[in-house]
């Protein structure tokens, strides 16, 4: 099951110099994924999480700046050079971004994009390389796959598309795969089935993935870990069913609660967080939190909370005010 | 709470004089050609050069020497003094032409764009039918017939400009005249010699500025060409142009009887080019726009 | 749609007339007169009337460009009274020369602008990025006539690899006649490179800034492949715009080049029709380059018309 770590994050931070002075946009994370297991990653959009991902990636703009160690299998990804960081790629580390209408390139075909990537890193013959395509497209719940070989991205849909780029990025049989919000850009009704086919994919290939999202709902049931960010740090991170059971942290609870509910009665107040997210080019001493939390004391306004463990060593989080009731979703 | 900060407009002086503070090396030394170029020109009597048209047939093509500073031409001459003076000439060509294109097109643009209507169509009508004849037999068939001299020249390469000073300053009459100054102005019963010249023509006249100066780089180019045929400025005046094509002959024993010419016509060019350049960034009313 | 091309067109009949006008009059209003020009020494003032009548020169203005004009229309442009040709015949006898010429041209500034627009874009903000930038821009300020001096000196002279002036038609030796181009065809290629490479390049970085090429990264493609399959194609619909403009911009612009190269061309029709004040052919070829001139900005302006959402991607 678990052994070695696949992935380890060591103390990762990204700096991004703008014209208003620098962006923290990671702002020293550690992380750690094993084979065949699923890590969620939580947060506000601007919190980091988008940042973090190509930073495991290796995929940051040209002007950005990291610092820290990217550990896969036991290689310093960030010290790699181009050429063995290029044959890394589809075959170990792979990538579903979150809008197939832009990743997907609209004047190539998805046979093209499809064959490109099995010719680059398998070295198969154009016959061999088609036959597998169709081959994935199938395994992806895709319809009429050869006739897909000749068609554009635009001529399918949404939910079809993003089949398309998970596919890409399952065809070289990756161990690690990121999926950047891979549904927000969907309709709700297709978001549940390509969860479910990530889900089913991730282990029939006993394949590590992240699961990148701004949903705490999406990562219930899927994840086996859940890393909740904010202001580029991580600030809460258990087993899933632990955080569910017991938050400590009063965002990771008002995340929850901002979900609406089946069970609940209509018309029902959804409780938003007061409040933006901070300005990342202006830190702020003490918790990045504190300005919206409302259990903040003195100490949280000064003072920077590191992670700490919890009841168990799995569960971690930065707070000096933790909840002490237990919040979880009803069974 | 988070509040909203509201950027509210530089007034345009400010932003000029903040962007003008980014110009580099590479524009002081376009305008410090460009001066050097006028001064040399302007003081070509006073300068200690022999005679441009003084033949010396024992010398000719001779190379550098300390009499001769770039040699002599093919027919003796010292080649610095025709340089000096050919600048000279270039030069009044090069000025004095976009001067036509500058008050009659941007007159007309001005006026154009301001009142609009049919006369606009009227003019920018006649300026495509101009636009329609390749401006360089247009201008060779003039002179042709007309005969070469400088004035012709002149007028004819200053006539065939117009329709470009023409769209530059239609163009920036029609995105000024919407503007709330000349609204006011209107409003407080202005008449419209007044708009055109207190409120409008201030505002236009920067980017005709810049386009004058590109304006002078292409005239420039043009007449260099059209001497270089033999067909601009009459011999035995002689602009870069013509030494340029005089020099043609000799390209395989004295090529510098061509290029230095050629060089010189280059960098200030060039230089007028980048000024122009740079200026019409500058100022030009729509950011960025064609 | 179809009242948008209608009011265009009839916009573009009183142009065409103006043009045809005032080609008219610049060759009718000279000094000196026709008949003793053509005459030479042989003039005498009985053989000058005789012939004035017969060219129909004692008429009024106004009723010689109406019977010019008539004739045109009908498709008669007249015929030289040097050579003997009909205006039609010199043109469809020059015309070729400087197709070959345009294409030529168009296509050498092609293969010199958009490689480097590739890799400017590649490697944007660096050192060749930067020069080459700069070279594009003063490429601008060197007139024709002294990239023609410049490769004549080089090739022709110092290194005599190619002809310095010349012309043999393609139908009897291919080769040769392609090496007579190749000087003139770099000059006016020198010209238009820069044009080329700006519109590329812009369009290069704009697009290398997409998703999809993120994606491409991520796949672990050859970058190569990234710049040249992935990138360049969604790149490329401006240039091809204005390649097809450029080619047919070109068409007054072929002038100096044809006569310092000495290819029988339109543009050294026009000029040796200047000097021999052969007036027939100089109406007629004028009123022909600038109608088609007009008509060319007439189906451009249609175009971008119909491609205008398209088009306005943003470049500089």
């Amino acid at each position: 099951m678990s052994g070695q770590a696949l992935l380890s994050v060591e103390s990762v931070a990204v700096d991004l110099p703008t014209a208003r002075g620098n962006l923290r946009a990671v702002d020293h994370v550690d992380l750690t994924l094993s084979a065949g297991r699923t890590l969620g990653i939580v947060g506000e959009s601007g919190c980091g999480k988008t940042m973090l991902s190509r930073a495991i990636l290796q995929l940051l703009p040209k002007k950005a700046k990291l610092s820290g160690r990217v550990m896969f299998d036991g290689r310093d990804l960030a010290s790699c050079g181009a050429d063995q960081l290029r044959k890394l790629r589809a075959r170990s580390l792979a990538v579903v971004f979150q809008d197939p209408m832009t990743s997907l390139n609209p004047v190539l075909t998805i046979g093209t994009q499809l064959i490109e990537t099995l010719q680059e890193h398998l070295d198969l013959d154009a016959l061999a390389a088609r036959k597998r395509t169709v081959d994935l497209l199938a395994a992806v719940g895709i319809p009429a796959p050869e006739q897909r070989l000749m068609q554009y991205p635009h001529q399918l849909s949404g939910g079809m598309r993003q089949r398309v780029a998970i596919a890409i990025a399952l065809s070289c049989e990756p161990k690690l795969l990121i999926a950047d919000e891979p549904t927000t850009a969907l309709d709700v009704t297709i978001q549940a089935q390509i969860l479910d086919l990530l889900a089913r994919e991730q282990r029939r290939r006993h394949m590590a993935m992240i699961l990148i999202t701004h949903d705490l709902g999406v990562v219930a049931g899927r994840t086996d870990e859940v890393a909740v960010m904010y202001a580029g740090r991580v600030v809460e991170r258990a087993p899933t069913q632990a955080l569910f059971k017991k938050m400590h942290m009063p965002y990771t609870q008002a995340l929850l609660s901002a979900i609406p509910k089946l069970d609940a009665a209509p018309h029902t107040r959804l409780p938003a967080i007061s409040g933006r997210p901070p300005d990342p080019t202006r830190p702020i001493n003490g918790c990045s939190f504190s300005p919206r939390c409302r259990y903040a004391i003195d100490r949280c306004r000064r003072e920077k909370p590191p992670l700490a463990d919890a009841e168990t060593v799995d569960h971690k989080y930065a707070c000096f005010h933790p909840l002490k009731l237990s919040a979880g979703i009803g069974t | 709470m988070a509040t909203l900060e509201l950027t509210l407009e530089k007034d345009v002086g400010a932003e000029i004089s903040r962007r003008a503070r980014r110009l580099g090396p590479v524009f002081w030394s376009a305008v410090g050609w460009m001066v050097f170029v006028f001064a040399v020109a302007i003081l070509a009597e006073v300068l200690p050069l022999p005679s441009p048209t003084d033949m010396d047939m024992l010398e000719r093509r001779a190379p550098i020497s300390a009499l001769h500073w770039l040699g002599t031409d093919g027919l003796g001459r010292d080649e610095l003094a025709r340089l000096v003076y050919g600048a000279r000439i270039s030069l009044i060509v090069g000025l004095c032409a976009p001067v036509i294109g500058l008050t009659i097109g941007g007159a007309l643009g001005m006026l154009s764009g301001y009142f609009r209507g049919r006369f606009e169509t009227l003019v920018v009508g006649s300026m495509d039918v101009l636009l329609a004849f390749p401006p360089l037999i247009l201008a060779l068939a003039v002179t042709a017939y007309l005969g070469q001299s400088i004035l012709n020249l002149t007028v004819i390469l200053g006539v065939l400009g117009i329709p470009a000073f023409m769209r530059v300053a239609r163009a920036a009459t029609l995105t000024l005249a919407r503007r709330e100054f000349v609204i006011a102005a209107q409003a407080l019963g202005a008449t419209h010699a007044r708009i055109l010249l207190r409120e409008l023509l201030p505002n236009v006249a920067l980017p005709l500025l810049a386009f004058f100066l590109l304006g002078v780089a292409v005239t420039i180019v043009v007449e260099g060409a059209l001497s270089f045929l033999g067909l601009g400025v009459p011999p035995p005046i002689s602009s870069w142009g013509s030494m340029i094509g005089e020099g043609r002959e000799s390209l395989d024993v004295a090529p510098r009887l061509a290029f230095i010419p050629a060089t010189a016509m280059f960098l200030t060019v060039l230089s007028f080019n980048l000024v122009g350049d740079t200026l019409r960034a500058l100022t030009d009313p729509r950011q960025g726009a064609l | 749609m179809l009242g948008f091309i209608a009011r265009r067109l009839f916009y573009l009949v009183p142009v065409l007339l103006a043009v045809s006008l005032l080609t008219f009059l610049i060759a009718s209003l000279l000094p000196g007169d026709l008949a003793y020009v053509i005459l030479g020494d042989q003039a005498t003032p009985e053989k000058v009337e005789a012939l004035r009548q017969d060219l129909g020169l004692d008429q009024p203005i106004w009723w010689r460009y109406l019977g010019w004009l008539g004739h045109v229309l009908e498709g008669d442009f007249g015929r030289s009274f040097r050579t003997g040709q009909t205006v039609l015949e010199a043109v469809a006898e020059r015309l070729p020369v400087s197709f070959e010429l345009m294409l030529f041209a168009e296509l050498m500034g092609l293969v010199i602008g958009v490689p480097i627009a590739i890799i400017c874009a590649a490697r944007s903000g660096g050192i060749f990025d930067r020069v080459m930038t700069g070279s594009a821009f003063a490429m601008l300020s060197v007139p024709t006539f002294l990239s023609a001096i410049l490769l004549i000196y080089l090739f022709a002279v110092q290194l005599r690899w190619l002809p310095a002036t010349g012309y043999v038609p393609f139908t009897e030796d291919p080769v040769g006649n392609l090496r007579f181009f190749v000087l003139p065809a770099l000059t006016l290629a020198l010209a238009e490179w820069p044009g080329i490479m700006r519109v590329l390049r812009s369009d290069m970085i704009a697009t290398l800034q997409e998703d999809y090429i993120a994606l491409a990264k991520a796949k672990g493609l050859k970058p190569s492949r990234i710049l040249l399959v992935h990138a360049l194609k969604p790149s490329s619909l401006t240039l091809v715009t204005i390649t097809g403009i450029n080619i047919g911009r070109l068409l007054g612009g072929t002038v100096i080049v044809e006569t310092i190269f000495a290819l029988p061309g339109i543009g050294r029709l026009l000029v040796g029709a200047i000097y021999t004040r052969d007036l027939i052919i100089l109406q007629g070829v004028v009123l022909l380059v600038a109608g088609s001139f007009v008509m060319m900005n007439f189906i451009v302006d249609m175009l971008y018309a119909v491609l205008d959402p398209r088009i306005r991607h943003g470049h500089a």
